[in-house]
C-alpha cells in the first residue's frame, strides 16, 4: 500500500510539472510565436507614454529580457528554493514556494493565494456537504420509490437546479435573502473571528452551489442504486433476513457511492481551485476572484498560481480518492 | 486617456462595457436631465450636478464605498485612475486640488497642502510654491517640502518599480530625462530641477512654459511621502498619512479601512471636514450588489461609472427613484479616428465622406441612448474649458447625410471603399456603435469590416501600433477618451499631437501630425491668460474637425444613483462626474 502510495505520489509531481510547463508556454510561450515582443508585454504593465528607458527597466524588472527557458527555470526554482525581488528601494526575498511577483501590481502571489484560499475553503467544504448529503438522500429516496411523487419531486427540483447558471440562482438568493427579507449577512467574516457571522453570510453562497452540484449527485445516485438494488446480492441480502434499512445503507448505497467519490473528489478539487462564478456573484475575495483579476489584468503570474494551485486540487483530490479506492479494493493497487 | 486602463479619467469602464442591450430600450424613451421628478421628499434628479445634496457638518458613523474591480494602487504615487485621485486626497494631500462643486464648478483648482497657488516665473517656466505652516503625518512629524519633491521623484522616475502613474513631470521636468530617479540615483540631492530651498518652499523647474502646471501638482504624486517610510511597491501596504484620515487596515485587493487622522489639523486645511468616523473601500464586489447597497443608501460606487443596465431600468421607470439619480458629463468623448495613414484616407474629402455617411443617432442607441451620452459635433466635450458648441458636418436630426457624403466621395475620387474598422471585444457597447457605423457606411458605398481586439492590448498591440494598422488596413478606430486634468491641453494634447504619435501604446490613433495645431498647442500651453489659451483649444477643436481625422460620436454620461444616507453629495466634473469624496458623510437615518 506505501509503495503505491509513493508510485502515485511521485506520478503527481510529474504532473504537476508537465502542467507548469504547459501552462508557462501557454502564457509566456506563445504569444511570442505569435509575434508579441517582450516589449510589448512589458507595455502592458506601464502607464501612459513611456520612454524607452521605462520599457527597458521594466522588462528587465519583470525578467521579460531573457529567453522563455530561463524565465521558466527561475519560477521553477522560485517554488522550491525562493526567490529575490527588487522592490525599489530594498530587494526581498519571497520565500518557497515563490510563485512569482505581480507584473501589475509587483506583490508576490502565494501570500495572496494563501490568504484567500480560507475563502474558498469555507464555500467548497460547505456547499460540499451540503449538495452530498442532500443529493445523495435524495437519490436514495427517488430509487427506493421510483416514479413515485417523491421521485418525479426530487429529481424535478435536480433538473432545474442544474439547468439554472449559478449567476441567475446567486444573484436571487441576494436579492431575497439580503435585501427583501435581510436574513443574511452581506459581508465575508473570517471563521475564526466569528462562527455564527460566518455561516451566516456563507449561507446563500453554500445554497446555490449545492443547488446546482445535488442536482448531478442526486441522479447518479439514483441511477447507481436502481441498478445497485436489483444486483443478486441484495436478493441474497433480503433472503438472509436482514432489515431494509441495512440492505439499503451497507449493501446498496455502499456499492452504489463509488462512482460518486470519483466525482466527488474532481467536483472539490476543481472547486478549491477557485469557484469563480460563485465567488464573483457573492463578492468572496477568494482564489476565483484573484483568477478573474488576474485574467482581466492579463497579469500573468496571477494566472499562472491559480492554474497550479488549481491543478494541484484536482491532482491531490484524484490521488485521494484512488488512495480511497486501493483501500476498499485490493485489486486497484495490483493493477 | 482612454478606456478601463491606468489613467486618470479613464474610469472603470469595464463596468460600463457590462452594460447590455436592456438599457437601449430604457434609455430611448428616457429623459432623466429635467428636474421635475422632485417628489419633495428627495432633492431631484440630477440635483447633485447643481449643488451640494444633503449638506451637512454631522459627524459620525461610517462611509462605504463599494468597487466591482481593484484599483491600480492605492498609493498615491501609484495611480492613474480618476476615481484614486479622488479618492486618494483623503490620506494624502496634494499641492493642489479641486475645490468640492458641482458639474464645472468642481474645475475650480484651490491650494491643498500649497498656502496659495503656485508663483510662475520665468515666463511660467519656473513654478514656486510654498507650504501650509503646521502640516503633520499621521505619526506626528512634520511634512516638509523635500517629502513633496521625494513623491514627484518616486512616482515619475522609477517607473521599474511605480509603474502604473502617469510621467508628465518626467517628460517637463528640466532634465528630468537623465535623471534615474531616487531608488537608483542615490546623491542626496536628488533631481536637480526640484529645488527645495527651506522646508516651506519647493520650485519646479520646467524645460518649456507649461501655464497649466497647478493641474499637474493638483495629481496625487505630489502629495508627501517620507523618504524613509518609503518601501517601493510595498509603500502602499503602509501609507503614511498626511490626510484627514489614515489606514487603520489594508488588504490587497480585498478591502482598505480608513479611520480618522488624530493629527491633521483643521486649522491647515480649509477643504476637509473629517467628518465620518470610519471609511470602509470594498473591493471586487459584485456589480449587482453595489447598485442594491447604493440604493438601500449604504454605499457609493467608488468608481463613479454609473449603475448596470438592470438598475438603469429600475430606477428610470420608477419616479421616486429616478428623482435620486444624477446623469452627467463624465468628461469623455467616445469617437471613431480616422487614420491619415491608411488609403484614401490619406484624402481629406475621403475622410469628410465618413463625417457625413455617419449617423450619430444610431451610433448614440447603440451606446445605450442619451442616458449615457448625447450627440457629439466637436472634439472637446461640454465639461471642458475651450468647448464651444459648433457642426461643421451637421446633418438633419444628425442622422447623416448621404448625398453630401457621395459628393465627398466623388471629390476623393472614388466610387467606393474598402476598410476595416477596430473595436474593443470586450466592450459590447463598443462593438455596437461600431456595427451602427458599418451600417451607416455601406449605404455611402463605404465598406468596413469589424475587427475586433481584446482591450487589454488593444493599445499596446492593435489599434495604437501604427505598423500594425498600416499593414492591416485599419482605416476606423473606435475610441473613448478623456482629459488627464480638465482642460483644453489635458484632452487634447495625447490624442491630436503629432509628437505624442509613438510606434507602441500609441494614442494618436489618426496619426494626425499638423504643424498649425503642434504649433498651436505648444502655444498654448504657454499662454498665461485663462480666456486666451481657451480660445486657442477652441481653434484647434475646430482645426480637426475640418481636417475630418476623427469623427466626434458621443459626449459620453454617467447615470449615477445617490446614497440617500450620505451627506455632501456633489457630482463635480473634476472627477469624470463622480461624487467629490472629499467630505461625505453620514446623515441620521
Amino acid at each position: 500500500m506505501i509503495s503505491y502510495i509513493l508510485r502515485r505520489t511521485f506520478a503527481a509531481v510529474i504532473l504537476l510539472l508537465v502542467v507548469s510547463a504547459v501552462t508557462f508556454a501557454i502564457f509566456f510561450l506563445l504569444p511570442r510565436l505569435a509575434g508579441q515582443t517582450a516589449d510589448q508585454l512589458a507595455q502592458q504593465y506601464i502607464g501612459k507614454s513611456p520612454s524607452k528607458a521605462d520599457i527597458v527597466a521594466v522588462k528587465h524588472n519583470l525578467g521579460l529580457d531573457q529567453p522563455v527557458y530561463v524565465q521558466y527555470w527561475h519560477f521553477i526554482k522560485g517554488i522550491v528554493a525562493g526567490a529575490t525581488y527588487d522592490l525599489g528601494p530594498t530587494t526581498v526575498h519571497c520565500d518557497a514556494p515563490c510563485f512569482g511577483y505581480s507584473f501589475k501590481n509587483h506583490q508576490a502571489v502565494w501570500p495572496e493565494l494563501t490568504s484567500r484560499l480560507p475563502i474558498t475553503l469555507s464555500l467548497a467544504v460547505g456547499a460540499a456537504v451540503l449538495w452530498l448529503v442532500s443529493g445523495v438522500v435524495a437519490g436514495v429516496i427517488s430509487a427506493l420509490k421510483p416514479r413515485s411523487f417523491l421521485d418525479r419531486t426530487f429529481m424535478g427540483i435536480a433538473l432545474t437546479g442544474v439547468s439554472l447558471p449559478m449567476f441567475f440562482t446567486g444573484n436571487l438568493a441576494i436579492l431575497l435573502f439580503t435585501y427583501q427579507w435581510p436574513i443574511f449577512g452581506k459581508t465575508y467574516v473570517p471563521l475564526t473571528e466569528n462562527p455564527a457571522q460566518w455561516a451566516n453570510t456563507l449561507i446563500p453562497a453554500w445554497c446555490s452551489l449545492a443547488l446546482l452540484y445535488s442536482a448531478i449527485y442526486a441522479r447518479l445516485t439514483r441511477s447507481g442504486m436502481l441498478e445497485t438494488m436489483s444486483e443478486d446480492f441484495i436478493r441474497t441480502a433480503r433472503a438472509k433476513g436482514l432489515r431494509e434499512r441495512t440492505v439499503v445503507t451497507r449493501h446498496g448505497l455502499r456499492a452504489a457511492l463509488t462512482p460518486i467519490i470519483t466525482v466527488f473528489g474532481m467536483d472539490i478539487g476543481l472547486l478549491l481551485g477557485g469557484a469563480v462564478i460563485t465567488e464573483s456573484v457573492f463578492s468572496l475575495p477568494g482564489i476565483g476572484q484573484y483568477a478573474v483579476q488576474g485574467i482581466t489584468d492579463n497579469d500573468l503570474p496571477k494566472i499562472l498560481g491559480v492554474t497550479l494551485l488549481a491543478a494541484a486540487f484536482v491532482v491531490f483530490a484524484n490521488l485521494l480518492v484512488d488512495v480511497l479506492y486501493a483501500a476498499a479494493d485490493p485489486r486497484v493497487r495490483l493493477s | 486617456m482612454e478606456g478601463k486602463a491606468p489613467i486618470m479619467r479613464r474610469s472603470a469602464l469595464a463596468a460600463i462595457a457590462a452594460i447590455g442591450s436592456a438599457s437601449l430600450l430604457v434609455a430611448g424613451c428616457s429623459k432623466a436631465d429635467d428636474n421635475k421628478d422632485n417628489n419633495g421628499s428627495s432633492a431631484g434628479a440630477n440635483a447633485a450636478t447643481k449643488g451640494v445634496v444633503n449638506a451637512s457638518d454631522k459627524k459620525g458613523g461610517t462611509v462605504t464605498y463599494e468597487l466591482s474591480d481593484v484599483p491600480d494602487s492605492f498609493d498615491p504615487g501609484n495611480t492613474y485612475y480618476a476615481y484614486m485621485y479622488n479618492l486618494s486626497r483623503l490620506y494624502a494631500r496634494p499641492l493642489m486640488t479641486f475645490q468640492p462643486g458641482a458639474g464645472e464648478k468642481g474645475n475650480t483648482l484651490v491650494p491643498d497642502l500649497a498656502a496659495s497657488k503656485g508663483v510662475p516665473s520665468d515666463g511660467g517656466k519656473t513654478w514656486t510654491y510654498k507650504l501650509r505652516s503646521g502640516l503633520k503625518y499621521e505619526d506626528g512629524s512634520p511634512i516638509t517640502s523635500k517629502d513633496v519633491k521625494y513623491a514627484v521623484e518616486r512616482s515619475n522616475f522609477a517607473r521599474d518599480v511605480l509603474s502604473l502613474g502617469p510621467n508628465y513631470f518626467q517628460q517637463f521636468m528640466a532634465k528630468g530625462d537623465k535623471y534615474k530617479g531616487p531608488y537608483k540615483d542615490k546623491s542626496a540631492k536628488g533631481l536637480s530641477s526640484i529645488e527645495t530651498p527651506d522646508d516651506g518652499t519647493i520650485v519646479f523647474h520646467l524645460n518649456q512654459a507649461f501655464q497649466e502646471f497647478d493641474y499637474l501638482v493638483a495629481a496625487p504624486q505630489t502629495a508627501p511621502v517620507p523618504q524613509s517610510k518609503d518601501k517601493g511597491v510595498d509603500y502602499v501596504k503602509h501609507i503614511v498619512s498626511s490626510g484627514s484620515y489614515k489606514f487603520q487596515s489594508y488588504e490587497d485587493g480585498k478591502q482598505a479601512v480608513l479611520v480618522r487622522n488624530e493629527n491633521w489639523d483643521a486649522k491647515t486645511d480649509p477643504l476637509r471636514k473629517q467628518l465620518p468616523d470610519k471609511i470602509v473601500v470594498k473591493l471586487k464586489v459584485n456589480p449587482e450588489t453595489i447598485d442594491q447597497d447604493v440604493l438601500a443608501g449604504d454605499a457609493i460606487d467608488l468608481a463613479g461609472a454609473g449603475v448596470q443596465a438592470s438598475t438603469q431600468a429600475k430606477v428610470l421607470t420608477d419616479t421616486a427613484k429616478k428623482a435620486g439619480t444624477d446623469n452627467t458629463y463624465g468628461g469623455r468623448l467616445v469617437y471613431m479616428a480616422i487614420n491619415t495613414k491608411v488609403k484614401p484616407f490619406d484624402k481629406v474629402e475621403c475622410r469628410k465622406a465618413v463625417q457625413y455617411a455617419i449617423d450619430k443617432v444610431s451610433v448614440q442607441t447603440a451606446e445605450g441612448g442619451p442616458i449615457r451620452g448625447d450627440v457629439a459635433s466637436t472634439v472637446l466635450p461640454p465639461d471642458i474649458p475651450g468647448y464651444e458648441k459648433s457642426d461643421v458636418y451637421a446633418s438633419s436630426g444628425s442622422k447623416g447625410d448621404a448625398a453630401k457624403a457621395k459628393e465627398q466621395l466623388k471629390a476623393c475620387g472614388k466610387s467606393s471603399i474598402s476598410t476595416n474598422i477596430s473595436a474593443r471585444s470586450d466592450r459590447p457597447q463598443e462593438i455596437d456603435a461600431a456595427t451602427a457605423i458599418i451600417n451607416s457606411l455601406k449605404k455611402v458605398g463605404i465598406n468596413a469590416s469589424l475587427k475586433q481586439f481584446p482591450s487589454g492590448k488593444y493599445f499596446t498591440d492593435y489599434a495604437g501600433v501604427p505598423k500594425f494598422t498600416e499593414k492591416q488596413n485599419v482605416g476606423l478606430i473606435m475610441m473613448q477618451w478623456g482629459a488627464d486634468w480638465p482642460s483644453g491641453y489635458g484632452f487634447l494634447q495625447q490624442i491630436l499631437n503629432g509628437k505624442a504619435i509613438s510606434q507602441s501604446g500609441n494614442t494618436n490613433l489618426s496619426q494626425y501630425d499638423n504643424k498649425d495645431v503642434n504649433s498651436l498647442l505648444g502655444k498654448a500651453i504657454g499662454t498665461q491668460d485663462d480666456t486666451e489659451r481657451n480660445s486657442l483649444y477652441t481653434q484647434i477643436d475646430k482645426k480637426t474637425m475640418d481636417d475630418a481625422v476623427l469623427v466626434p460620436l458621443t459626449y459620453f454620461k454617467v447615470l449615477l444613483a445617490r446614497p440617500q444616507n450620505y451627506t455632501n453629495l456633489v457630482s463635480t466634473a473634476a472627477f469624470s462626474g463622480q461624487y467629490d469624496y472629499l467630505n461625505i458623510g453620514v446623515a441620521s437615518k
